[in-house]
């Protein structure tokens, strides 16, 4: 017998990675440029840590958002009619791949800058907090940026503060830590409590996030998983990633993949064949319909240069 | 043989001082360098020591009252129990009236104007807070937050560390969630650790977001030379913070608009930077009468009017252009002087509209002279008004040198009325 939620996150998995590689399409035809970053291979973090997030509660990611996003239920035809650099997309073709924001689906970025968005989503927390809601906010970021002054410093703060903000350290393997420790023994040393967990297992990184969830939202403080994935493009799309090698990707893609691991649960516990080929059919669907209605969206034209600088649109009548 | 222990000047420009707690009675013995009080100034509280060994033979003032000037006798010590029966002489009166005077015009100083305009603001709006170091508990490094932890409250009035970086990201994070946070930092400089999360987060974030979020916050702070800090601590970073857009920056000089601008900064949907000078905190200005327009950001204020040379200045320049024109009268020529008050965005109009009626300009500042803004005004006066103009443009500013720390040194790497008068006579071939 499969669970609802055991099947939802497999297509949201599944979303994610078709999304992904129809982008990696785009970007091969010229109609994506300038930075592009894939998360194909890290899905069953996104996904897994999704099940335990409510309505109003806030997420900050790094320049790989394009998931988060999905995720948190933006419109993925809007995100790639950004990619696009299209008028439709969620900052009009002024942001790009890695700037995008949507409030009201609890997603405040999409930061280029490594670790940026760490202490921004603390500072979502503490708004939360200040105004005593129940929302959590989850930052989501990279072993390299964990590596970083000022997400130390934000450790520091959440921890002060008790803020309700859970850190996921989407630990891809790039950046290694100093010999016998983790990424994640940062934040211990600041009493905030750790998971670690394989991140290529959509139930694993679930479970953790719930307990992580119900500390964070209960008022106890932060806590950080640290979820071990892969990823198997290159770091943006101008990488070809030889460092890794091929039968080091294809080890992973047979022995870890997220996907094709958990679509063998399903099918073990009495999902047939034919409903996930219908999955696999309905989600290849929206994306291209996704792809379809972004390309068809008009590029902004040069009167969208002005707009949205606030110091000029209020104060030089522009 | 009984000496006067004196309020001691603990730093330059203290002028005096409260006795805040005594932390001997009368009758103790003390060794020289003993720590027998504690200072309290509209700055900081400092431990005070004894000057030389002997006996407290009596307190001449009390702890917990009110001010009293620097060189006030604040107890008499005797060298030995023995010799403790010489005459003294009575305390004067405390001056704390010469502080905040009462009597004819009202006045206010710098540090109450940004006071007041951060408790009218908290008032106004509960999205509102200040965060930064000591600006609780410790009432504000300049005693600018003194009393607000008081009447706030803890959640609202937010001590931090100094993890300048971390906590300009979260003030971010808390202004794309709604709320209104007031960054106070120590001294500008430091704020230089942070200048990813106020460039590439508040500033960028409504733009390259198509206006999906806007990020309200002011990062307030002390900045520039003149307080012998020495090179790291001495920037006037104005110029940098200016060249960004999406970001607005602020440079208050009189106590009336560094009220009205921090106002309008708490009020403003984007990101804004309040310059404020640790030379001005303490100085004095009539309090403006109810009819007087309140300052905006974006628009400069006339200080005097002139017809024959426009001074345009911001911030604790203003001083010496001021001083400037007011020699300049004595020689029979009337400068127009212009605070310009906010940097970006700036009032053109204003100072365009003055230069074509005196036909010359001389813009003041503290700020380094390469790529400084008044490059940018005198770019603007050239290009807008070039057939007006009877002169070259003239710019003062610092010397192009990271600002030393011996006095006479910092003295003439800053612009002071000198400069700025030479330059007005340069311009008025005079």
């Amino acid at each position: 017998m499969t669970s609802e939620t055991d099947v939802s996150g497999y297509r949201q998995m599944l979303m994610i990675r078709r999304f992904e590689e129809k982008a990696g399409q785009l970007f091969g035809m010229g109609l994506i440029e300038g930075y592009c970053h894939l998360c194909i291979g890290q899905e069953a973090v996104v996904a897994g840590l999704e099940a335990a997030l409510r309505k109003g509660d806030r997420r900050t990611a790094s320049y790989r958002s394009h998931g988060h996003m999905l995720a948190s239920g933006m419109d993925p035809a809007r995100i790639m009619a950004e990619l696009l650099g299209r008028t439709d997309g969620y900052s009009r073709g002024r942001g790009g791949s890695m700037h995008m924001f949507s409030p009201d689906d609890g997603f405040f970025g999409g930061h280029g800058m490594l670790g940026a968005q760490v202490p921004v989503g603390a500072g979502l927390a503490f708004a939360d907090r200040y105004r005593k809601t129940n929302a959590i906010t989850v930052v989501s970021y990279g072993d390299v940026a964990a590596d970083l002054g000022h997400v130390a410093e934000t450790y520091r703060l959440a921890a002060m503060w008790s803020l309700p903000l859970l850190f996921v350290i989407e630990n891809n393997a790039e950046a290694s830590a100093p010999k016998g420790m983790c990424l994640s023994d940062r934040a211990a040393a600041y009493r905030i409590p750790i998971s670690r967990v394989d991140g290529m297992d959509l139930r694993a990184v679930r479970e953790v996030a719930l307990d992580a969830a119900l500390h964070v939202r209960a008022g106890k403080g932060p806590w950080l998983i640290e979820a071990a994935t892969f990823r198997y493009r290159g770091h943006s799309m101008a990488d070809p990633a030889k460092y890794r090698t091929l039968d080091e990707m294809q080890r992973v893609r047979a022995e870890r993949d997220p996907i094709a691991r958990e679509r063998e649960k399903l099918l073990e516990e009495g999902a047939t064949e034919a409903e996930l080929r219908e999955i696999d059919a309905e989600v290849k669907a929206l994306v291209n319909e996704a792809a379809d209605r972004a390309r068809a969206s008009d590029s902004p034209t040069l009167g969208d240069l002005a707009p949205h600088i606030a110091a000029e649109v209020r104060h030089d009548g522009a | 043989m009984a000496h006067e222990i004196r309020m001691p000047a603990i730093s330059p420009t203290m002028e005096e001082g409260r006795l805040a707690r005594w932390l001997i009675s009368e009758g103790d013995h003390v060794e020289e360098g003993d720590v027998i009080a504690e200072i309290e100034t509209d700055k900081a509280v400092m431990e005070f020591e004894a000057p030389q060994s002997g006996v407290i033979e009596r307190f001449l003032v009390a702890e917990g009252g009110a001010p009293v000037a620097v060189e006030t006798p604040i107890a008499v010590l005797a060298e030995n129990a023995d010799a403790a029966a010489e005459p003294v002489p009575d305390a004067p009166a405390p001056r704390s009236q010469r502080k905040t005077p009462r009597s004819g015009a009202p006045r206010q100083t710098v540090r109450e104007a940004l006071r007041r305009a951060l408790a009218e603001e908290m008032e106004r709006d509960a999205d509102v807070f200040l965060i930064g170091e000591e600006v609780g508990a410790a009432q504000g490094a300049y005693k600018v937050s003194q009393g607000l932890i008081e009447r706030f409250g803890a959640a609202r009035v937010v001590d931090a560390p100094p993890t300048h970086s971390a906590l300009m990201g979260l003030a971010a994070g808390a202004a794309f969630a709604g709320l209104r946070p007031v960054v106070e930092v120590l001294n500008v400089s430091y704020a230089l650790q942070a200048l990813d999360q106020i460039v590439n987060t508040a500033a960028m974030s409504e733009a390259m977001s198509g206006g999906a979020v806007t990020c309200p916050l002011v990062l307030r702070g002390p900045q520039g030379g003149g307080e012998r800090m020495g090179a790291q601590h001495s920037h006037d970073l104005a110029a940098w913070l200016a060249h960004v857009p999406g970001l607005k920056v602020v440079v208050p000089y009189a106590a009336e608009d560094a009220h009205a601008l921090l106002v309008a900064a708490i009020r403003d949907p984007g990101p804004v930077v309040l310059l404020e000078s640790e030379r001005l905190y303490g100085q004095n200005f009539p309090l403006p009468d109810d009819e007087a327009e309140p300052a905006r950001l974006g628009a400069a204020r006339i200080w005097r009017e002139g017809k024959d040379v426009t001074l345009i200045s911001w911030g604790v320049a203003m001083a010496a252009t001021l001083k400037a024109a007011d020699t300049l009268a004595g020689e029979g020529v009337e400068a127009e002087v212009i605070d310009l008050r906010s940097l970006r965005p700036w009032d053109r109009e204003t100072v365009l509209a003055s230069v074509r009626n005196t036909n010359r300009a001389v813009i003041v500042e503290e700020g380094w002279p390469v790529a400084s803004f008044s490059k940018e005004i005198a770019t603007t006066i050239m290009q807008e008004a070039f057939d007006d103009l009877d002169a070259p443009v003239a710019t003062v500013a610092a010397a192009d040198t990271p600002l030393p720390y011996a006095g006479a040194l910092e003295d003439a790497a800053l612009p002071g009325a000198e400069a700025v008068l030479q330059a007005a006579r340069a311009v008025l071939y005079t």
